[in-house]
């Protein structure tokens, strides 16, 4: 692909904040990959899959950008062996319903099942399944990465090129384009899940019972309110499932591995800002923490335990123009005051957020800027508007007295200081990544922010 | 890249000893390190300059620049983007001067139209260019409300902030597709050097004032700002009165 056939366009993360242009090319097969990083400009050039990170990683200002989403094949699905070998560009909503009827199960599944394979291992996402499964990149077995000069690496996680495997794996697409990937997957006997809610009053109560039992399931999360002070605070929802067997159902047993995903209509862009606000997040998170009491060994679909917003496309259009941040951090387990301190300050900052998320990390992978490690998880989403700023620095600065670090894949407004503070590992990559891109063809309007 | 709460990292400053544009880089440069490329005459104003902005925390380099030279603007709008991306640019400079003598007196209508009008022009050429190249940025340029409409006392220089305020305005909608923000700002009366010794207008601000306004347009991408806000209005009902009228009010 020559850099003239590319179409300029302006690029966003999913916060719909910073954006900017960049000369996006579509690439008909591995070679026009090769040659777009061939081609590369002063500006460089980067993957992109399907736009899901919030921030800016998945932009290239003023460079080449490539639509991975292009190259979308499912090669091979091997069941008995519960492997399967794809292209970067398959998503991992597409790649699940080829599965399901296999009796296969991505280990790893984010919030959003709209990301890409490439976007998953350069993220090193993770799901609630994190303290049982780990992260994506523990089950890639083998991927192919396009390289700087030209050529095409195969990497495993034990190789020769291991070193490369695991800086590519949460590197953010700085290493180089990864082109397609072999995976691990499970068995599953039916696509349900059996889940337990628990209703906790406060957040204390919330983390007790989630530090409970947690490895009894193999998915677990809370939703927690933080708009509500006083001692409600910090009040939550834990669900914790497990997949459900044929003998578990009652309803749907004649046909276990179907899936059917609903589909609302778009929301359209008609937002203004403001929409999000502290009345509307406070009735939200009301209604949201009522809806659900305590019960136990209920059966629920794929949408309803683990993906509720796949179901509307462009949801992130309800923020208004100015878009939205998501924060998420991880803090060791030990740092429980870190947690209650971030809620505390959140709830009194006057800066809402609706669609929180509280969990336990298990172990941590050996990818040098893979987010998860052991400990406490929260993610809040921001509205954008004045004095964000302030309250973002603040909970920064309690992270990193935590010994705790922030998301990648969905940072958009820290500094390179703070960064490098929270990834103590992070000039071991950067040598990984000197040693195969000494010029620095792949580059990002993150990387160039954060001087990665 | 200015981040997703709009902090920049860096930011060119065309008229290094604009008390407005300094104002505009201490408050960034509060929030963030900062990188300041100061463009200006060279000389003890452009170094007293670079050194406040350093006790405010702010990495500083200088750059010769001479609004007068439009041949040489697009070098030194390549030196200043040589170190890195510019996220925020400021187009600062002007002279406001004797108005009677600028209406009368042909050399001095042409320093005005000069340095106001065409330097600014040629300035945001080049700096155009480097923007969409660049791919993202904010490029924010001052213009006055003495260019919305004509007055007796100050018209030469209302015409040449008329004329950048169109060239921006219009550059605004040329950039967008790059992913670069154009913001107009419109400020009334401000109290500076340039104004120092002159009786000060309804609705007067100082430097810091209009700063805020600025650092707000460019956090929220706004393209055009007046300086108060509430000037807006009042200049929607100064361009539509009758002119015996408009002649009659002392403004």
């Amino acid at each position: 692909v020559e850099r003239e056939r590319g179409q300029r366009r302006l690029l966003t993360g999913w916060g719909r904040t910073s954006p900017s242009a960049a000369t996006v090319v579509r690439p008909a097969d591995r070679a026009d990959v090769v040659a777009a990083i061939g081609s590369a400009g002063p500006r460089g050039v980067l993957a992109r899959g399907l736009g899901r990170s919030y921030g800016d990683p998945a932009q290239n200002s003023g460079g080449v950008v490539i639509d991975m989403t292009c190259l979308d094949r499912i090669h091979s699905i091997d069941a008995p062996a519960g492997t399967v070998t794809v292209d970067a560009g398959v998503s991992l909503d597409t790649l699940m319903r080829e599965l399901l009827p296999h009796g296969l199960w991505l280990p790893v599944l984010p919030g959003t099942r709209q990301v890409t394979v490439g976007g998953a291992i350069g993220s090193d996402v993770h799901g609630k399944a994190h303290h049982v499964e780990g992260s994506f990149g523990n089950h890639v077995r083998s991927l192919d990465l396009a390289c700087a000069d030209g050529r095409v690496r195969t990497l495993t996680p034990d190789g020769p090129d291991a070193d490369l495997f695991w800086a590519t794996v949460g590197g953010m697409g700085l290493t180089g384009v990864v082109l397609g990937a072999t995976l691990h997957v499970n068995h599953v006997e039916t696509a349900y899940f059996v889940v337990d809610t628990d209703q906790e009053p406060s957040l204390d109560e919330l983390m007790a019972r989630q530090a409970d039992h947690d490895d009894d399931y193999v998915e677990s999360a809370a939703w927690l309110d933080v708009v509500t002070t006083g001692p409600n605070m910090g009040r939550g929802l834990l669900t914790r499932a497990n997949h459900a067997r044929v003998a578990d159902l009652t309803k749907h047993a004649e046909d276990p591995l179907k899936f059917d995903a609903p589909h609302l209509p778009s929301v359209p862009d008609v937002f203004p800002p403001g929409i999000v606000n502290r009345f509307t997040a406070r009735a939200f998170s009301e209604v949201w923490y009522r809806k659900s009491p305590t019960r136990h060994g209920v059966v629920q679909t794929i949408t309803q335990f683990l993906h509720p917003l796949d179901v509307a496309a462009n949801w992130n259009r309800i923020y208004g123009p100015r878009g939205f941040l998501q924060y998420q951090f991880v803090v060791p387990f030990g740092a429980e005051d870190a947690v209650r301190e971030a809620v505390r300050t959140i709830a009194h900052s006057g800066h809402v957020s609706g669609l929180n998320v509280l969990k336990r990390f298990g172990a941590g992978n050996r990818a040098p800027l893979s987010f998860p490690t052991p400990g406490w998880t929260l993610c809040v989403d921001f509205p954008v508007r004045s004095g964000l700023n302030e309250l973002c620095d603040r909970l920064d600065a309690l992270v990193l007295d935590a010994g705790g670090r922030l998301y990648l894949a969905k940072e958009s407004r820290t500094t390179a200081d703070a960064l490098q503070r929270m990834y103590p590992r992070i000039d071991e990559w950067r040598k990984i990544r000197a040693a195969v891109d000494p010029t620095g063809i792949f580059s990002s309007d993150m990387s160039r922010r954060l001087a990665l | 890249v200015i981040d997703a709460v709009g902090n920049p990292q860096s930011l060119l400053l065309l008229g290094g000893t604009s008390e407005i544009g300094l104002a505009v880089a201490e408050t960034f440069a509060r929030a963030r390190p900062l990188r300041v490329i100061l463009a200006g005459r060279p000389g003890e104003r452009l170094d007293a300059a670079a050194g406040r902005l350093r006790t405010a925390g702010a990495t500083v380099s200088v750059l010769p620049f001479d609004a007068r030279r439009p041949e040489t603007h697009t070098e030194v709008v390549e030196k200043a983007f040589a170190d890195g991306d510019v996220d925020v640019t400021l187009v600062a400079f002007g002279v406001l001067g004797d108005q009677e003598a600028a209406w009368t007196d042909l050399a001095a209508a042409r320093e005005q139209v000069e340095v106001n009008y065409v330097g600014a022009v040629t300035v945001g050429v080049a700096l155009a260019q480097r923007l969409r190249q660049q791919g993202h940025g904010a490029l924010v340029a001052l213009s006055s409300v003495a260019g919305e409409r004509a007055r007796r006392s100050n018209f030469v220089y209302g015409s040449t902030k008329a004329g950048l305020d169109a060239f921006y305005t219009g550059l605004t909608e040329a950039l967008r597709p790059d992913g670069v923000t154009v913001t107009v700002i419109r400020p009334g009366f401000v109290h500076s050097r340039m104004t120092e010794g002159m009786p000060a207008a309804p609705l007067a601000q100082t430097p810091s004032q209009v700063a805020d306004v600025i650092v707000r347009a460019v956090r929220t991408r706004q393209e055009q700002a007046w300086a108060p806000g509430p000037m807006r209005w009042v200049m929607t009902v100064l361009r539509h009165l009758p002119r015996p009228v408009f002649r009659r009010l002392p403004v």
